[in-house]
């Protein structure tokens, strides 16, 4: 199979090497990645936007996606909520750009609220400008998820609820909700994976060295590439990917406990 | 009665999440001069706010024309990211339908182990792939041309995924049936395989344009040569003072995104359904 030759070819055995190089000076490599404080900035910040981000995406979601399951205009809310999948990021740049400027439109709808004017790209608040976009954009694909999950659970488990006079807040919590518990888990990878992808708008936006707040694990990459910086890449691709693998063991386990119970 | 109310939140959202996209179209009809007008706050950081009409006051597509006829630059990117993105699919065709295949139907030794490993490289964030791609690339000598953006992604185990889910749900009945009659292993896999598994490959396809059209990590950190760029990176570059250009830019990008997004919608979302699925 030339998919297997390929794989091997660009992935694994150059990976292997990135192994063998991360260990060329015993765990030296690796302290000093795990004591540089760019690395650590980049660690804090990835965990940061995924502890908040993912969580928010998957409550919205989850409440758009009941109100959108079964309606007459099912097909039609699904497309206006996936459009922002279709539309490459350095489109909406210069919208970015115009909405979370100083003077921009962000902060105008932020006064009639009566809150105060935030520098969204200098200061923290630059945070949120990846957490919106990242909602924005992945809002849709995870929708289909929990719709594709909802129509899944047999009809009968719910109508049998409502006879037996569950409330509807009964039904969900009781019927619906354990029902998804193996999307959920699928849906928590997809939405970690894609969450890497803000680096994108993060660059696009901000450039190599943003606002603090917004220094995620890809800038670090692409700048210690720029300086061939091989020890410490390595060892900091070894350990994400480490990371990484573990996860998704662990999410497979999980399954199959479902599975079994 | 509360649905309805519900139900209205999630039309008025929906219109807002729409919100970017008609900017940038509608931005790209308007006048250079109300441009200029717009954007001066921003620009010139002159203490004012933004004033953005949604609607052009005077509509026009001298933006389009001069992007379209007289910016030579500007057409040789498309052609790069249009470059980039057919070969990448094309490769991917070649190598992963196979693959897909293989896993969905042979079994053999060390399957489940292999298609473990394809599921994880599948799951693995740029940063992971970046350096490891590096070296084979340098080692050829490809980096800073467009292979070197081609090659790693047609290898790409995501594909093989989508399609291999696609080649589950064809009932085993089916070959059984054409072994019987005497079908030779190619005959069932051009057949049957490829028609009915093609819901599959064409999810993968629609769900790879999209990411492939936004590729942004990869050109970046491979190709140094501004020229070789495809959109997704040349775009941002154009100045703010020249915002009519990168409007009309803005909205060519998105004319091939939007074209396969409407074409492809269910398979898209089919795609999307089976990245969550269960290996």
């Amino acid at each position: 199979m030339p998919s297997v030759f390929g794989v091997a070819l660009f992935v694994l055995i150059p990976f292997g090497w990135v192994v063998f190089t991360s260990f060329s000076k015993g765990l030296l490599n690796y302290k000093t990645v795990l004591t540089n404080e760019a690395f650590l900035l980049a660690v804090k910040n990835t965990l940061m936007f995924t502890g908040v981000g993912i969580p928010l995406l998957l409550l919205f979601s989850f409440v758009a996606a009941l109100g959108i399951y079964k309606s007459k205009y099912m097909r039609f809310l699904k497309s206006v909520y996936l459009l922002p999948m279709a539309v490459p990021t350095a489109v909406v740049v210069l919208i970015w750009k115009v909405f979370f400027h100083k003077a921009g439109i962000g902060n105008q709808i932020l006064e009639v609220f009566q809150v105060k004017p935030v520098d969204w790209l200098a200061g923290n608040a630059a945070f949120w400008v990846l957490v919106i976009s990242y909602i924005w954009k992945n809002m849709g694909y995870t929708i289909v998820l929990w719709i594709a999950g909802m129509a899944a659970i047999p009809e009968a488990v719910t109508e049998a609820a409502k006879v037996d006079g569950a409330s509807e807040w009964q039904n969900l919590w009781y019927m619906i909700l354990p029902q998804l518990k193996p999307v959920f888990y699928t849906i928590t990878m997809l939405s970690f994976l894609n969450s890497f992808k803000v680096f994108r708008e993060a660059y696009l936006v901000a450039g190599s060295y943003p606002q603090r707040s917004m220094y995620l694990l890809q800038h670090l990459f692409n700048n210690w590439f720029t300086d061939l910086e091989i020890d410490k890449m390595s060892s900091a691709a070894v350990l994400l990917a480490v990371f990484f693998a573990l996860c998704s063991l662990t999410l497979r386990n999980m399954w199959e406990k479902e599975e079994v119970s | 009665m509360r649905m309805k109310i519900f139900r209205m939140i999630l039309f008025a959202v929906g219109f807002v999440f729409c919100l970017p996209v008609l900017a940038v179209i509608l931005g790209s009809l308007k006048s250079s001069r109300e441009l200029m007008t717009t954007l001066s706050a921003v620009i010139g950081g002159s203490g004012e706010k933004i004033h953005w009409h949604l609607l052009p006051l005077y509509p026009t597509l001298k933006h389009f024309i001069k992007l379209l006829f007289y910016t030579p630059e500007f057409l040789s990117v498309f052609w790069n990211s249009m470059k980039i993105v057919v070969c990448i699919l094309f490769g991917q065709l070649f190598v992963a339908i196979p693959a897909a295949w293989g896993f969905a139907k042979f079994s053999f030794r060390g399957k489940n182990a292999l298609f473990l490993v394809y599921v994880i490289l599948m799951l693995m964030p740029f940063g992971v792939m970046m350096l490891p791609s590096y070296l084979v690339l340098n080692q050829i000598h490809l980096m800073n041309t467009h292979w070197a953006v081609i090659l790693p992604a047609a290898f790409s185990t995501f594909p093989v995924f989508i399609m291999y889910r696609g080649f589950c749900a064809i009932p085993k009945d089916l070959y059984e049936a054409a072994k019987i009659d005497g079908a030779g292993e190619w005959q069932i896999f051009f057949t049957i395989g490829i028609p009915l598994g093609s819901p599959g490959i064409l999810s993968a396809l629609a769900l790879g344009f999209l990411e492939y059209w936004n590729m942004v990590e990869q050109p970046l950190a491979f190709l140094s040569d501004p020229s070789l760029w495809p959109l997704s990176l040349y775009l941002p570059e154009v100045n703010l003072v020249k915002a009519g250009m990168a409007l009309s830019a803005s909205v060519i990008t998105l004319l091939p995104a939007v074209f396969v997004f409407f074409m492809g919608q269910d398979y898209l979302e089919q795609g999307i359904v089976s990245s969550g699925m269960k290996e």
